[in-house]
């Protein structure tokens, strides 16, 4: 189990009340496309997606965008236990999306830069090391299943 | 992964804007990798002070900082320009070439933070790269 502080644990309520899931999701997800294109491998389904501007106006992305932070918000509500919330979306992930884990923190990095640039000063070093520590414990749940 | 004219423009570009920050934008990015990713702190023992804000975080993203900036004038020629900072970083510092990565994802969120309307996803990508091609050159005397 994973042990959080205090402080941790309120941050990233903290953080996950104060982002509009809306801009955050699609904004992550495009982002990651446009800047780590090899990405784009896994969403041969979405339509257009040959430049940054046809990436950021696909609606698939958009929406995908979102359920990749209702995800997130069901690991927010369950820090206790993101390694068991996660089984089934890690199975998902591993056999039948073929996702390489790699990719993960790809995503990561970029819900990074998303919610810093939301976020401004208050995004401190160490609300930002709270933030990273979730995200290292999400990508390992999801990373738990692939064999 | 090599630099394109393009991503040379958008780099030159965006650090004109930014680099009446740079002394901000270094020690905030050091702060940010001491905090974040605790590990790194192993490379400044001999520091008296590694919390955000303090004199030898401040002094060191200075020193960062400034060749981030010396390496955009010279873009064209990074492992050239780099030649000493590379036999400095391979034989006396010895850091662990994965910890340029982690700066760099460090110096990315600073931007982030800093300049949410002009660190577009375009912008990102070609600084992404850039820190990419820098840390391939600091790395070239290593082994």
């Amino acid at each position: 189990m994973v042990a959080w502080t205090d402080f941790e644990r309120v941050t990233i309520k903290d953080i996950f009340s104060k982002i509009d899931y809306e801009v955050v999701g699609p904004a992550a997800i495009s982002r990651c496309l446009i800047v780590y294109p090899w990405t784009q491998r896994y969403f041969a389904g979405f339509g257009n997606l040959y430049n940054a501007a046809a990436i950021k106006s696909n609606p698939k992305v958009a929406a995908h965008g979102k359920v990749i932070m209702e995800g997130l918000e069901k690991a927010v509500k369950n820090m206790d236990n993101i390694k068991a919330t996660f089984t089934e979306l890690s199975t998902l992930h591993s056999e039948k999306l073929q996702v390489d884990p790699d990719n993960f923190m790809l995503l990561g990095d970029c819900l990074a830069i998303v919610v810093a640039a939301q976020l401004g000063k208050d995004f401190t070093p160490e609300v930002h090391a709270a933030f990273q520590k979730f995200l290292a414990v999400v990508v390992s749940s999801l990373r738990r299943q692939y064999y | 992964m090599s630099l394109s004219a393009k991503d040379k423009e958008t780099v030159k570009a965006f650090w004109a804007k930014v680099s009446g920050r740079a002394g901000d934008i270094g020690s905030d990015a050091v702060a940010r990798m001491l905090t974040v990713y605790p590990q790194t702190k192993t490379y400044f023992s001999h520091w008296k002070d590694l919390s955000p804000g303090s004199a030898p975080v401040r002094k060191h993203g200075g020193i960062v900082v400034a060749s981030i900036t010396d390496a955009v004038n010279k873009i064209d020629d990074l492992a050239g320009s780099l030649l000493t900072l590379s036999e400095l970083h391979a034989f006396t510092l010895r850091v662990d070439p994965a910890n340029f990565k982690i700066l760099a994802q460090n110096i990315l969120v600073v931007l982030a933070t800093m300049f949410p309307v002009d660190f577009t996803p375009e912008v990102h990508m070609a600084l992404d790269k850039f820190l990419a091609a820098l840390a391939r050159a600091l790395s070239e005397k290593y082994r």
